[in-house]
C-alpha cells in the first residue's frame, strides 16, 4: 500500500495458464486516479488476462495488485462497490429488456445511480423497453457500459469496448468515457485501435507477449519513435537487406523498414531526408514509383516495436 | 490529443429530472434476480411447453390410453369343421354368455389371425370329441383366454365345482392406472424441470460469461443460487397445481392427502433435484457437455424409479438401491400422500433420502462451483 494515490497498481504480475501458456510475464503498472489508461496490443498479447486479474476475477500466478491501495484478498466485497466492469464478451440475457438489465445490475450495489439517468446518458432511453436480444451490436456494447456505469464506480474497466463498432458508435462511446473521466473517474481500457488509444488515453502501455514494451503518453511514444514524420515510397528493382541499409544511412533517417515492396522511413527533418532520398534513387539507377509523407502515429510506434520484437523471435 | 467531436456529449442534452440516489436494501439483489429469472422463463415459450404443457399432454394421453373400461371380451376363433358348431353352442350356453367374441374360420385364416394378434386363442375340435387349444403363453391375454374358454366349456359340459368361491370387483378411484400415473409424472416432472431449470440455466450463463460478469459486482453469490432455487419452487407450485387439477377434473382422481403435505413433498423434491442439477452443472463449460451429463444422471431414475410402472418388478436384490434414488423416494412419497393420505410423519425415511441427496449435492456443488 505504498502510494495512496494510485487507483490501480500492480507489481511483477505473472499468469501461466495450465502450467504452460505464459499469458502475462512480469507486468508493472501504476495508474493514477482520474487518468484514462490504455492497454494496447495485438490478439493474444495478454490484455484480457491482465485486466481480469486487476478486476479480481482471475487469480494471478504471482505478483501483487492494489486497487485504491486495497488487495482483493482482504477486501473483495468492499472493492466490488467501486468498480464498473465491462468484459470482452458477455452475452446479457436476451429476454430481459434494457431497463430490466440495468436495474438488475443496479440492485447489487449499495448506492447505485438512477437507471433512467444512465440510460439517458448512453442514449438508450428509446430502447429502454426493448429486449436485449433485439439490440444492434453497438447498442449492446453501450448497454454493457451502462451496466458498468450504473453502480457509480470510481474506476471503470473496459475490455475492448469498441471492437466491432462503426466509427459513429465508437465516437459515441468515446464521449461517454470522456464524460466519466471529466467527473473524476479513472478508466482502464484495452484496445487494438491505435487511433482510439491516441485520442482517448492520457497514457498507455503497449503490451506484447505478456510484457509491456513501451509506456507513456501517446505524444511521448511518438516522440520516442525518433521522428515525427514517416516517408513511404516504392522503387523499381529488387529491394533487399542491403538496399534497406542504404535507406537507413540517409541523413535524418531514424529507422527504416519494408513491407511488401513499400519502404517506410522514420524521419526527423524532411528537408534533409527527401533530397538525399531522391539522390540515392538516382544513384541506384532505379525509378521512384510512389512517395508519400505523413505525421507519425502510434501505429508506427507499434509496428516498429513489435516488428523488431517479432524479428528477434 | 486531437479530438474530433461532431456529436455533442450526451450530458449536455436535456436530462430527465435526476431522481434522488437510492439505497438498496439487503434483499434488493435477491428480489431482482428472482424477478429477472421469472420474467425470462415467462418469455421463453419452450420453457412453458416443456415444463407445463408437455407433462399435461403426457398425462392426458396415457390416461386416455389406459383408462379403465370393462375388460374386452377376448376374441377367439374356432377352426371350421364338423364339430365347430358344438363348440359355439357350448360357449354360448356357458354361465356368462357374451363373454367371448367367437368366430369360425378355416384353419389357415384362423392361424394367420392368431399370429397377427387378431385372436387370443384358437380352438380346434379334435378327433376324440374334445378340443385342442392353441395359445401363446407369452401373451397374458392369450393365457387368460385359454383359462376362461376352458372354464366355460367345462362348466357348460356339466362340470361341478367342489369348492365354493366368490369374487368382488374393485376399480375405485385410487387404484386405477391413472391414479398411479399422475403422482409419478409429477415426480418425473419435478426432476426434469429441476435438473434442466438449474443445470442448464447455470451452464448457459457460464458459457455466456454472464456468471463472470455477475461475480464482478458485489452480488452475493448465495443470493444468486437462492434466487435460482426460489424460481424452481414457484414453478413447482404451478406444476403440482396443474397436474393435480387435470387428475381431479378430467380423471376424477381423489386427492386424499392435504395440499400442504403435497406441496411440502414437492418442495423437498424440487430442492433435492435443484441440488443435483447444481452439482451436475458445477464445472461444465459447454451446454453439450452438461446435457450428456444430465441425461446420464437422470437415466437410471427414468428406468427404475417407478414413474410409469411399479419398480416392484425389478429383482429383489436391487430394490434397496432403487429405493435410495431420489426420484423413487419422491414418487413413493407423493403416491402415499396423494393416493392414501398417509401423514408426513410416516414419510420421514423418504424425506430423509430427498434431503440427503439435496444437501450433499449442494455442499459439493458449492465447493466445486466455477463462476468463470
Ligand atoms: N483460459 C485460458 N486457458 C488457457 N490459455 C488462455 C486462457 N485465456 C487466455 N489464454 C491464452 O493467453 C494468451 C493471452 O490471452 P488474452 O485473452 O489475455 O489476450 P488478449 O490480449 O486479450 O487478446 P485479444 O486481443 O484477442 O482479446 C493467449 O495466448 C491465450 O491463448
Ligand atoms: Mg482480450
Amino acid at each position: 500500500m505504498s502510494s495512496m494515490a494510485a487507483a490501480i497498481q500492480c507489481r511483477d504480475l505473472r499468469k501461466t495458464y495450465d502450467g504452460k501458456v505464459e499469458a502475462v510475464r512480469g507486468l508493472n503498472l501504476e495508474i493514477q486516479a482520474g487518468e484514462c489508461f490504455g492497454l494496447l496490443g495485438p490478439n493474444g498479447a495478454g490484455k484480457t488476462t491482465t485486466i481480469e486479474i486487476l478486476e479480481g476475477l482471475l487469480e494471478p500466478t504471482s505478483g501483487e495488485v492494489f486497487i485504491l491501495g486495497h488487495t482483493w484478498r482482504e477486501n473483495e466485497r468492499e472493492m466490488r462497490e467501486w468498480l464498473g466492469i465491462s468484459l470482452q464478451e458477455t452475452r446479457l440475457s436476451e429476454k430481459l429488456t434494457v431497463r430490466e438489465t440495468v436495474e438488475l445490475f443496479a440492485s447489487f450495489y449499495r448506492e447505485p445511480r438512477s437507471s433512467d439517468e444512465v440510460l439517458h446518458e448512453l442514449q438508450l432511453t428509446e430502447k429502454a423497453d426493448s429486449w436485449v436480444g433485439k439490440l444492434s451490436g453497438g447498442q449492446k456494447q453501450r448497454l454493457a457500459v451502462a451496466t458498468a456505469l450504473v453502480c457509480n464506480p470510481k474506476i471503470l474497466f473496459l475490455d475492448e469496448p469498441t471492437t466491432g463498432l462503426d466509427p459513429q458508435s465508437r465516437r459515441q462511446l468515446w464521449d461517454i468515457i470522456r464524460a466519466f473521466q471529466r467527473k473524476g473517474g479513472t478508466v482502464l481500457l484495452t484496445t487494438h485501435y491505435m487511433d482510439e488509444a491516441e485520442r482517448l488515453c492520457d497514457r498507455l502501455a503497449i503490451v506484447d507477449h505478456g510484457q509491456i514494451i513501451a509506456e507513456g503518453s501517446p505524444s511521448d511514444l511518438i516522440e520516442r519513435l525518433g521522428g515525427h514524420h514517416v516517408v513511404e515510397f516504392s522503387v523499381t528493382g529488387n529491394s533487399d537487406g542491403a538496399a534497406l541499409e542504404a535507406w537507413r544511412k540517409l541523413p535524418s533517417v531514424e529507422s527504416a523498414r519494408e513491407d511488401d515492396g513499400l519502404v517506410a522511413l522514420n524521419v526527423q527533418e524532411l528537408h534533409l531526408a527527401i533530397p538525399a532520398l531522391l539522390d540515392e534513387v538516382k544513384r541506384q539507377e532505379s525509378e521512384l514509383l510512389s512517395l508519400t509523407t505523413r505525421q507519425a502515429s502510434l501505429e508506427d510506434v507499434f509496428v516498429r516495436l513489435t516488428g523488431r520484437h517479432l524479428r528477434e523471435q | 490529443m486531437s479530438i474530433a467531436e461532431p456529436i455533442p456529449p450526451a450530458e449536455l442534452k436535456a436530462k430527465p429530472p435526476a431522481s434522488p440516489a437510492k439505497r438498496n436494501r439487503r434483499w434488493a439483489g435477491y428480489t431482482h434476480l428472482l424477478m429477472a429469472r421469472m420474467k425470462e422463463l415467462k418469455r421463453e415459450p419452450e420453457v412453458i411447453f416443456w415444463v407445463f404443457v408437455f407433462p399435461l399432454l403426457l398425462a392426458f394421453g396415457l390416461g386416455i390410453a389406459f383408462r379403465n373400461k370393462p375388460a374386452d371380451a377376448p376374441p377367439v376363433v374356432i377352426v371350421a369343421g364338423p364339430r365347430a358348431q358344438d363348440a359355439v353352442a357350448l360357449l354360448e350356453h356357458s354361465p356368462q354368455p357374451g363373454a367371448f367374441k367367437i368366430q369360425v374360420q378355416d384353419a389357415d385364416t384362423a392361424l394367420r389371425g392368431f399370429r397377427l394378434g387378431k385372436y387370443d386363442l384358437v380352438i380346434e375340435p379334435d378327433a376324440q370329441g374334445g378340443f385342442q387349444y392353441r395359445y401363446d403363453p407369452a401373451r397374458p391375454e392369450s393365457t387368460l383366454a385359454r383359462a376362461q374358454v376352458d372354464d366355460a366349456l367345462q362348466t357348460a359340459s356339466g362340470r361341478h365345482d367342489v369348492l365354493e368361491t366368490k369374487a368382488v370387483t374393485s376399480s375405485d378411484p385410487g387404484s386405477r392406472y391413472i391414479d398411479f400415473l399422475i403422482p409419478g409424472l409429477l415426480g418425473m416432472n419435478l426432476m426434469n424441470s429441476g435438473m434442466w431449470g438449474i443445470g442448464f440455466a447455470l451452464v448457459d450463463m457460464r458459457q455466456r460469461k454472464l456468471l463472470k460478469r455477475f461475480v464482478g459486482t458485489p452480488m452475493r453469490r448465495g443470493d444468486f443460487l437462492l434466487a435460482l432455487l426460489s424460481s424452481r419452487l414457484v414453478l413447482m407450485l404451478i406444476e403440482i397445481g396443474l397436474l393435480l387439477t387435470l387428475g381431479v377434473v378430467v380423471f376424477h382422481m381423489k386427492v386424499m392427502g392435504s395440499l400442504f403435505s403435497i406441496v411440502l413433498l414437492g418442495s423437498a423434491g424440487a430442492v433435492a433435484f435443484g441440488g443435483i442439477g447444481l452439482l451436475t452443472a458445477s464445472r461444465a463449460q459447454k451446454i453439450e457437455s452438461v446435457s450428456g451429463l444430465m441425461n446420464l444422471v437422470m437415466m437410471p431414475m427414468w428406468i427404475f424409479s417407478g414413474v410409469f410402472f411399479s419398480y416392484e418388478r425389478f429383482p429383489a436384490m436391487i430394490q434397496p438401491l432403487i429405493k435410495a434414488l431420489p426420484l423413487t423416494a419422491l414418487n413413493d412419497a407423493l403416491r402415499a400422500s396423494i393416493l392414501e393420505g398417509r401423514p408426513l410423519s410416516h414419510q420421514w425415511p423418504r424425506l430423509l433420502v430427498l434431503i440427503l441427496w439435496g444437501g450433499i449435492s449442494f455442499v459439493l456443488a458449492v465447493r466445486w462451483f466455477r463462476w468463470t
